[in-house]
């Protein structure tokens, strides 16, 4: 995802594209081991100062493995695997269709133990996708814009909310473009199977310009300064995360339904080293455990019991129908009545 | 005949083969419950797998003379809903890979509209089960042929297959088990019958010659009949055998009577000491031999009686004393006295009073004979947990005897080899003893000379 990338103030090298591997890598960072010879290689979407506490508490724990973190986006962490078949060790993304794609399609080594036993049904495909975290999107709004107004619980009262009051949202409403981003492919194409609101929605949105996205941390800091009045689909664990340093927006967690994204592990089949990446997905299944760890991450850790606690959330269930919105046609389609939606005003 | 070198136990035999039957039937049953599920479990994949290509199918359409299709939600997800197997999809229109995987094998002929074509097959390293559906489309009035291919992964459908394995094996294991069991049961109350017949001729005295009349099973009816034949003639010869010894002992002992009476008609008339003398030897050895045949009557007489043993009550005592006074002229004869120690009180007693006669005659008989003249011989009824009935005489004793065998038929002691005697005596006695549930006691007086032979009796 390419908001990974806009929070990170770290030692990050932004390696140049003449380096050996084709696909485009956002960064990368080098963890040695203090003894040993093994170094885990790890491809993830996610950012490296959300996912270093894990790499080092794991480190504490596996003191012999060295770990070299590389991150892209989804897209381009498909290619290097699926296309180009880079060894790594262990594929992390938030992107639940391509990781389903690349357990059918026979790319991801099968792997079990006590800790992936013990995982939800829904949290694992196979034995080859591992679901460690489960993010909500979420609605996030500016409060100063809904001073002394009830805000939206369902769709539907968005869509209303919406036509209602056309002067004081038009430009001001923030969403995924889905023709770039991989999160916001998944939430709209699950929302389009949850309910028919969402293409009325995506309508009210097209006609009030809605200013499209690439990221969740782009749109929370507009929500923040003021410049959207709201935010629809945002990744919940970012906006949770960036809540103390923005205090004029809240977190809305719709009451129809709410599509809880999981962020996933698997081992590639050519992974050089499957047992130590073995070892690694032992500690991202036991996540919960810890709270400690989660803490410092701030990534919501899968638990049976966090379903429970709100029934309107669903998570994206893993599994072949993920692979129907992977299809050209399909995708083709869609993209196309997004876009003819969301575009119908030359802005 | 097979039964005769056949030494195996029928029960064994029975078990064996019944278990063998339950062991066919088990296998037969695991087969059989495998294959209908293992089909079942098939045809439910093929079923699901034609109904996602049939889905696919129907959501092809044609728009400004293109054909298109829009990959309907379920007909994946279906798939993913009963396995978590990997699946695979294309859609061939016109001979070209419209979408989906174009690596996956079409089928050979375009697939008849309604006719699912169903095929196994290796797809990127894994066995899949394929369908390829057909459907004819008409775009800008031409009728265009586009061919669906479905496939999936089967390692569900092995999961579920072994499962069931595993269950039709515990079941077929329970029920052989179960069966072996029961036959163990049956073989068991199979062979009741014989066991009980068994036991009924085991508990058969030894004399026993009657007619089996346990209930019995038809099977057993030939063998019972064929028993029973048996044993009726064997007690015919032994009856027959018995009845020419008592009529051969009675016919030599009518002459024998007749011969002593001659002798002492012509000892009365001769004078001649030496002559007198030759002529008293002469009776004493008819006397000899006719107390012989009288006792192989005797003998005749109480294994016939002990056959058919007539019991009545009656008093010991009385029946002694009887017998007492009966030889107390042969006693007489030696000048040897009878010495009675007898209860006055009544002494009862169940059994055959003439049998007991018959042995306490022996008994007496022979103290008298082995006994010297002028002597006295002592008999004693004690009672205590036994009715013991002794005679005691002032005889030679049994010296060094083995007393033991004195019972046998015609045994006779190496003590008294210059006495004529039958050895049958102490037979009948015993004879007589054992058919009451008593026994005899033959022992050498502890004070003073002689012997003492004892009939020990139960008490009632
Ligand atoms: N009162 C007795 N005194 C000594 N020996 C005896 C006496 N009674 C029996 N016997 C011994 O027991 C043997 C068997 O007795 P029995 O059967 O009556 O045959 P038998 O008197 O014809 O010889 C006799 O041969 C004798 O040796
Ligand atoms: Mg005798």
């Amino acid at each position: 995802m390419r908001f990974a990338c806009l929070a990170t103030a770290l030692t990050v090298w932004i390696l140049s594209l003449g380096a050996a591997t084709a696909f485009e890598i956002e960064g990368e960072r080098h963890y040695p081991a203090p003894e040993g010879a093994v170094t885990l290689r790890i491809i993830s979407t996610a950012d490296i100062n959300v996912f270093e506490p894990i790499i080092l508490e794991f480190q504490r724990q596996n003191p012999g493995v060295g770990i070299d973190y590389v991150i892209a986006s989804s897209t381009e962490l498909m290619r290097a695997i699926y296309e180009e078949q880079e060894p790594f060790d262990l594929a992390i993304s938030s992107a639940m269709d391509l990781q389903t794609k690349l357990a059918n399609d026979g790319f991801a080594l099968a792997y079990s133990s006590f800790a992936t036993e013990a995982l939800p049904d829904w949290a694992k495909w196979r034995n080859q996708i591992f679901a460690f975290t489960q993010e909500p999107a979420v609605l996030v709004i500016s409060e100063a814009d809904f001073a002394g107004m009830e805000p939206p619980k369902t769709r539907e009262e968005l869509i209303s909310l919406l036509r209602e009051n056309p002067d004081r949202f038009a430009g001001r409403i923030g969403t995924y473009d889905v023709r770039i981003s991989g999160a916001g492919y998944l939430f709209a194409t699950q929302d389009s199977r949850n309910s028919d609101s969402y293409w009325r929605l995506t309508e009210v949105m097209g006609r009030l310009h809605a200013r499209l996205y690439g990221g969740s941390g782009d749109m929370i800091r507009d929500v923040a300064s003021g410049r959207l009045a709201l935010a629809y689909n945002v990744v919940g664990s970012y906006a949770m995360s960036r809540l103390p340093d923005y205090p004029g927006i809240r977190i809305i967690l719709f009451e129809d339904y709410v599509n809880v994204m999981l962020r996933t592990v698997l081992v590639p089949v050519n992974a050089p080293h499957p047992s130590e990446a073995g070892l690694m997905v032992d500690s991202l299944a036991t996540l919960d455990s810890r709270p400690a760890l989660t803490e410092r991450t701030s990534l919501p850790p899968v638990k049976a019991s966090g379903l429970q606690e709100n029934s309107a959330a669903r998570p994206i269930r893993l599994g072949p129908g993920l692979l129907v919105f992977l299809d050209r046609l399909k995708k083709q389609s869609f993209l196309q009545n997004w876009t003819s939606s969301m575009e119908q005003f030359v802005r | 005949m097979r039964a005769m070198l056949g030494k195996g136990s029928i029960r064994r035999r029975l078990v064996v083969q019944l278990s063998l039957i339950a062991a066919v039937l088990s296998l037969a049953f695991f087969l059989i419950v495998r294959a209908v599920a293992g089909q079942a479990a098939s045809d439910t994949q093929d079923n699901i797998l034609a109904a996602s290509a049939t889905s696919i199918a129907d959501a092809i359409y044609s728009e400004r003379g293109r054909i298109s299709l829009e990959l309907p939600y379920s007909a994946l997800s279906m798939l993913g809903s009963i396995s978590q197997d990997r699946v695979f999809y294309r859609v061939i229109v016109d001979g070209e890979t419209l979408t989906g995987y174009d690596d996956l094998p079409a089928p050979a002929h375009f697939p008849k509209p309604s006719e699912p074509v169903f095929s196994t097959l290796d797809f990127r390293g894994e066995e899949v089960r394929s369908v390829a559906v057909g459907r004819t489309v008409s775009s800008g009035g031409q009728a265009i042929r586009a061919a669906i291919v479905v496939a999936q992964t089967r390692s569900g459908l092995a999961a579920i297959t072994s499962k069931i394995s595993a269950t039709s094996v515990a079941v077929g294991i329970g029920l052989f088990l179960f069966a072996t069991l029961l036959s163990l049961l049956a073989a068991q109350s199979a062979l009741l019958p014989l066991n009980r017949m068994t036991q009924s001729i085991k508990r058969r005295g030894p004399h026993d010659l009657r007619p089996v009349r346990t209930e019995i099973p038809g099977e057993l009816l030939p063998l019972v009949a064929a028993l029973n034949n048996f044993m009726a003639r064997l007690r015919a010869a032994l009856a027959q055998s018995e009845e020419l010894v008592a009529e051969a002992a009675h016919r030599v002992r009518t002459p024998l009577a007749v011969v002593r009476t001659q002798a002492e008609v012509a000892l009365r008339r001769l004078d001649k000491p030496e002559d007198r003398q030759a002529l008293r030897e002469m009776i004493r050895a008819v006397d000899e031999s006719s107390r012989s045949a009288g006792q192989l009557l005797d003998h005749a007489m109480v294994t016939f009686r002990t056959d058919h043993l007539q019991e009545t009550r009656f008093d010991l005592g009385e029946v002694t004393r009887e017998t007492c006074a009966h030889l107390q002229p042969t006693a007489g004869l030696k000048d040897i006295a009878l010495v009675l120690d007898i209860p006055e009180r009544p002494l009862p007693f169940v059994g055959d009073p003439i049998l007991l006669q018959s042995a306490l005659r022996n008994i007496l008989d022979n103290a008298i004979k082995y006994s010297p003249a002028d002597s006295e011989i002592t008999v004693t009824i004690t009672v205590d947990r036994h009715y013991e009935i002794s005679f005691r005489d002032q005889g030679r004793g049994f010296g060094d005897v083995n007393t033991g065998g004195l019972t046998k038929r015609f045994a006779r002691g190496g003590n008294v080899a210059d006495v004529v005697g039958s050895g049958l005596g102490l037979t009948i006695v015993d004879v007589v003893a054992r058919a009451h549930k008593g026994r005899v006691k033959i022992r050498t007086n502890t004070e003073g000379p002689g012997a003492c032979v004892s009939l020990v009796l139960p008490l009632h």
